[in-house]
């Protein structure tokens, strides 16, 4: 098959490129979600088919068993994982994606290296290279050690070690060292070459590792935006190297969003992306902040909660990541509308960190068939929440910490939090007084107005469906 | 090193952040799942290892590294999109009720 000329090539790749920002574009509007994402894809596809089409193909067999390969499991990981595994699952993906690209630096590498000195590299060339190594593998290995927390193969606490600044100190330090000592050479003939390639690989990878492990597991949703723009600024430094403009367009898309995203998620936690990163928030032991809340929690039974919510006439339901570990969200929608029959008015109210990635309590909720409209902002909730009868939190614990509001020396003090306190009654259902994952005590459960309903979310919840089918 | 390179990076950022600023909460996951499958647009440099007429002998680990370059793009684009559909469906699927 003929190849294409270097001109239509570009052509086609900018038309892809169109075909993202549009896909993008259309993505943040509900209406046009869908359509976008598949826009995209059509892009994708333009890219891909424009690649395979720009030189001859000698070894083809090898290409299909990759694309055959990575659409299979791509599509069944896809179709076959649970909508509550989803942050893990994106995360995965991500990582995929930088190590991808990192074998794209790779390659480049090999081909220059195999050439045995035939073949001129650049400073800048080999420098590109690295720089593709290094943020592919980050993420890499970064986003395995984040699907590890989310997925609790890793203990999702935060890690840390005594001296852990001054090992990934030492650790930023070689990395640099050996970019150096590696971008000052163009003959790559030696086998000591590449063994400095492999290990500047060898400490991208073990510095992902470093990166995430400090990190809480309720910290998730700003580690998996950051390393989507990670991922994404791989692909870019991956464009550079083959000097290809449609990688670049698109990696920087991808960089920016992840950025824009981290931003949103660390403002809504009223913390700084460094208080994130470094400061291993969670592994704060609770006697740390002196006093504690102490008081007698008041709990309350299903038949009695059931009595509560029967004569509610404005009930609002705050999910938290509890609801999506108990897989509670579909006995939720059912809950919600036995309590519409009842002529209550049910509204969710959604904090923006709320779960384990961003937006993870909306998919949930999705998922179960809860209308859109119901699914309210902190921001348009918090200031009618006097007129609520009750307010139900499910699973949910430093989102609705009045100590975010009131008392100073709560590591989570400024936060913005969903005012439940402020409705008429609050029904917490939790599994213990156990504060949350961040071991901040939570004044909340003592509160004159508040019953603990205590048990498995979706236990209790069903329990109270059940009693309202009677 | 091509400048314009540079140029297009420097747009195509700007680009992102004003597409992206504005997006509802409730879309941050399927926008982030679904921006995470167009990074996965290094599967052009995967394929592009692969390309061309070369010999087997000399570029085996080539080969194997533009394989898994290949798969792993793969994974990322193809997963990256149907679970970002598979999300919006959801969404759409209300919006019609």
């Amino acid at each position: 098959m003929p190849s294409l000329s270097p001109d239509l090539q570009n052509l086609l790749y900018i038309i892809a490129s169109v075909f993202f920002v549009f896909g993008i574009k259309m993505l943040g509007k509900p209406e046009s979600a869908r359509n976008g994402n598949a826009v995209s894809a059509l892009g994708m596809l333009i890219a891909i088919i424009t690649a395979l089409l720009s030189e001859q193909i000698i070894h083809w067999q090898w290409i299909v068993v990759g694309l055959a390969a990575g659409s299979i499991i791509g599509a069944l990981a896809a179709r076959l994982v649970a909508m509550t595994a989803m942050p893990e699952m994106v995360a995965l993906f991500n990582g995929f994606g930088g190590i991808a690209s990192l074998l794209v630096g790779w390659a480049e590498f090999q081909k220059i290296y195999s050439a045995g000195g035939l073949m001129s590299a650049s400073y800048y060339q080999i420098f590109i290279i690295l720089l593709t190594v290094l943020i592919g593998g980050v993420t890499f290995s970064g986003s395995l050690i984040a699907w590890g927390k989310l997925s609790g193969t890793v203990p999702s606490r935060p890690i840390q070690y005594r001296g852990q600044r001054i090992v990934n100190g030492i650790l930023v330090l070689l990395i640099i060292g050996f970019f150096i000592v590696l971008t000052g050479r163009l003959d790559f003939t030696g086998l000591e070459n590449y063994t400095h390639f492999v290990v500047i690989a060898a400490l991208a990878l073990l510095f992902g590792v470093l990166f995430v492990i400090p990190i809480g597991g309720g910290d998730m949703p700003v580690v998996i935006s950051l390393l989507n723009s990670y991922s994404g600024m791989a692909a870019c430094a991956a464009g550079f190297v083959i000097n290809n403009n449609v990688l670049i367009v698109s990696g920087a898309l991808v960089g920016s969003s992840g950025i824009i995203l981290t931003t949103i998620m660390c403002k809504a936690m009223n913390r700084s992306l460094t208080n994130v990163l470094f400061s291993g928030f969670g592994s704060v032991s609770a006697s740390a902040q002196g006093e504690g809340f102490q008081g007698e929690a008041k709990a309350i039974s299903v038949d009695d909660a059931y009595y509560v919510l029967e004569a509610a006439k404005n009930i609002l339901i705050v999910p938290g990541y509890g609801m999506a570990v108990a897989q509670a969200q579909h006995a939720v929608q059912e809950l919600a509308t036995l309590l519409e029959k009842n002529d209550a008015e049910v509204n969710f109210a959604i904090h923006p960190v709320a779960g384990r990635m961003p937006g993870h309590m909306n998919v949930l909720l999705a998922e179960a068939n809860v209308p859109y409209e119901k699914l309210k902002e902190m921001d348009d909730v918090n200031p009618q929440i006097g007129n609520v009868d009750v307010a139900v939190v499910i699973g949910a614990n430093d989102v609705v910490n009045p100590a975010a509001r009131t008392v100073e020396s709560s590591p989570i003090y400024g936060m913005p939090v969903i005012n439940v306190d402020k409705a008429r009654t609050v029904i917490v259902l939790k599994r213990s007084l156990n504060p949350g994952f961040a071991g901040i005590d939570n004044p909340l459960f003592f509160n004159e107005n508040t019953r603990m309903l205590f048990g498995d979310a979706k236990a209790t919840v069903q329990g109270l469906v059940a009693e309202f089918k009677n | 090193m091509d400048i314009r390179l540079v140029f297009i990076l420097v747009l195509a950022t700007f680009l992102g952040f004003e597409l992206i600023s504005k997006v509802p909460s409730q879309l941050h996951t399927p926008l982030m799942s679904g921006s995470n499958a167009i990074s996965g647009i290094t599967i052009v440099g995967a394929l592009l290892s692969l390309v061309g007429s070369f010999s087997v002998e000399g570029n085996v680990m080539r080969i194997i590294l533009g394989t898994m370059a290949v798969t792993f793009a793969t994974i990322n684009v193809v997963g990256g999109y149907l679970v970002t559909d598979r999300m919006l469906r959801m969404f759409v699927k209300k919006e019609k009720k």
